[in-house]
């Protein structure tokens, strides 16, 4: 499913009078199981390009096809499903439900898909345990620490077992220490469960990690070479 | 997929609660609203079915028979002949609660003082105490004994204009079935307080049999009045009546014989379905505020939640949920508003001081509030209705988002 290629990508913004490119024919293509970072400049194009990889922007022209099934011509609603069943999220800025515990946040979006309420516990549980946050089930966003918050999040993200996690800047708002906890996991997530791992960095730390680093500067993909991770110490 | 509705609940109760204070006010808002409903209602159709009631018990009953030609011309010439046979065993087998045969006759009452023009009612008072016809409030001297009593029972009005009283003689003329003038000394024996006051003024109440003398019509009555307690059901039992009476008589249900207080009953439910969407309609500015404003503030969250594959029809789902969980609060603490403030006022409120103006509509001095199911669940009708389709606009912009611009909300 994580097989993903691109085709001639372009998207523009428009601020006033001006146009950004913000991805100008961006070709490419990422195997599954691979440990992938975008790394550039603010304004390179790395976030829209991993929104678009997710289905959360539509390019203006090109194709991307994720898993052998082409995104363009998906309505909202199958974006959605494919999102849901097939795609996890990491966010710069944690993006938890506020409402709900860890636990809770966990578990939505096994009950958004039905997942009985017992093996939603169990999941929720073994993958809090997974990502360190054994005993803090039961707290709320507002009464864990930003890594901690992460950490949920990342939870959240693999808890419905996808194939491809999409993290946009996700150690950004951390400290260096919570950073290599969270590279630290990731790794192992990919290693042991072969999740495909895309993330948009402009993180030194975070590229250390990669076995594949991907430059982008102005839309373009100005360099994509293999890399041999060196996990930094934190 | 099937709706994930425990999710959406949870998420949508504990959204509810974000804000305590905006939701509280929001919520006092929707009770005192659907408070308003109900109460308004109660005293609306207490004062109509008062209006009903005291229309009844003036007609009296709810069908009456006739002689085919009284209507046009109400005298002594249209009489009719006691009921027997078939009419007779209907009016004696149920529903049929009670029935009275009468005498009702235009005449004019004279003391030494003045004179009045009344309607002669010659009465049987036991038939006429089944009916409720019979003026309850005795404010001197006593009621009818028998259809024979020769005495009169007179409204205190009536009484005043006469500047007459107890005991006092006075002289009622009228018309007998040749048209020749007929007149009687008789003396007043009782006087009474009508529900109505223009009622004291116009019914003057004599023996059935002291009447059928006077006017010298042998055991002939004006009008047969019928009830089987249920002014609302009387179309059940009415075409056996009407068909039991025969074409010489002419059998009239009481929104015939009264069409404006027929009338009352029909637009009661019109009125008040009016009303209940005005309130709401008021009430429907805040709660779409809320919910705009509640989507507002956590727009990045709803960004949150399409990005993680929620679809637009259940981030649709959820705030319409928020929308009915408020409603539903708003309805429970309306509907316990409304009894808790009505129970007590069972006992009537006193409207006297308004009374006689309310008196040309059929009003008494009390108004009893009528707390009527059916208004409830109209109220919950329409704040439920209304509500939703209220919270639509919201809850349909919520689920449009782009997750995209959602998401780098700050």
């Amino acid at each position: 499913m994580s097989d993903i290629a691109c085709r001639a990508l372009c998207k523009t913004f428009h601020q006033g009078d001006e146009t950004i490119t913000a991805l100008d024919h961006v070709s490419l293509d990422i195997e599954e199981g691979s440990f992938v970072c975008l790394f550039g400049p603010s304004g390179s194009g790395k976030t829209t390009l991993l929104n678009a990889l997710g289905g959360l922007d539509t390019p203006d022209s090109g194709e991307i096809t994720v898993g052998g099934r082409r995104l363009d011509g998906l309505s909202r609603g199958e974006l959605a499903d494919m999102r849901l069943h097939n795609m996890g999220f990491v966010f710069q800025a944690y993006n938890l439900i506020s409402v709900l515990t860890a636990r809770e946040n966990v578990e939505f979006i096994m009950q958004v898909q039905g997942v009985p309420a017992a093996q939603r516990r169990t999941v929720a549980t073994e993958v809090l345990a997974e990502v360190g946050l054994a005993g803090l089930e039961g707290r709320r966003p507002a009464e864990l620490s930003g890594g901690q918050q992460q950490r949920v999040a990342v939870a959240r993200a693999i808890a419905n077992k996808p194939a491809l996690v999409l993290a946009d800047e996700p150690t950004a708002n951390l400290d260096s220490h919570s950073a290599a906890q969270l590279m630290d996991l990731f790794v192992t997530l990919n290693a042991q469960r072969g999740v495909t791992f895309v993330i948009s960095t402009h993180d030194a730390r975070v590229m250390a990690y990669a076995r594949r680093l991907i430059g982008m500067r102005d839309g373009l993909i100005v360099s994509d070479e293999q890399h041999q991770p060196h996990p930094m110490d934190a | 997929m099937s709706l994930p509705l425990t999710a959406l609940s949870t998420l949508a109760w504990r959204n509810l609660w974000r804000n305590h204070r905006r939701t509280l006010i929001m919520l006092a808002a929707i009770a005192i609203g659907v408070w308003a409903m109900i109460f308004m209602a109660a005293l609306m159709r207490g004062m109509t079915e008062q209006m009903v009631r005291n229309g009844l018990q003036t007609l009296p009953g709810e069908v009456q028979l006739h002689q085919r030609d009284y209507r046009r011309d109400p005298s002594v010439v249209n009489s009719m002949a006691p009921p027997s046979g078939q009419l007779l065993a209907v009016l004696q087998s149920a529903p049929v609660a009670a029935w009275a045969g009468r005498v009702r006759v235009p005449a004019v009452i004279s003391s030494e003082r003045g004179s009045r023009s009344v309607t002669l009612l010659g009465v049987d008072p036991a038939a006429e105490q089944a009916l409720g016809s019979l003026p309850g409030d005795l404010l001197e001297g006593r009621g009818l004994e028998g259809d024979e009593d020769r005495g009169l029972v007179i409204g205190a009005s009536l009484a005043r204009r006469l500047e007459t009283g107890l005991g006092k003689r006075v002289v009622v003329m009228s018309q007998d079935p040749d048209n020749n003038v007929v007149e009687r000394g008789a003396r007043v024996v009782g006087i009474y307080r009508g529900r109505l006051q223009g009622n004291e003024d116009r019914f003057v109440y004599a023996g059935r049999a002291a009447v059928q003398e006077l006017l010298g019509i042998g055991e002939r009555i004006s009008e047969i009045a019928v009830t089987a307690d249920d002014y609302r059901r009387v179309g059940d039992w009415y075409p056996a009546v009407a068909a039991a009476a025969g074409s010489d008589l002419e059998a009239l249900r009481w929104t015939e014989l009264d069409p404006f207080l027929g009338s009352m009953l029909a637009v009661q439910d019109g009125f008040t379905l009016v009303f209940m969407v005005v309130v709401f309609l008021a009430l429907s500015f805040g709660l779409v505020n809320t919910l705009v404003m509640a989507v507002f503030e956590r727009v990045r969250e709803i960004g949150l939640m399409q990005a993680l594959g929620m679809r637009p029809g259940l981030i649709l789902g959820q705030i319409m949920l928020e929308s009915l969980f408020l409603l539903c609060l708003g309805l429970l603490l309306g509907n316990l508003l409304a009894v808790l403030t009505i129970a007590p006022l069972a006992g009537g409120i006193d409207i006297s001081s308004v009374a006689q103006g309310m008196e040309i509509m059929g009003m008494s001095a009390t108004l009893y509030p009528a707390l009527h199911i059916q208004d409830m669940l109209m109220s919950t009708a329409v704040v439920i209705t209304l509500g939703l389709l209220a919270s639509l606009a919201p809850a349909w912009r919520a689920s449009r988002l782009d997750p995209v611009t959602a998401l780098t909300r700050d």
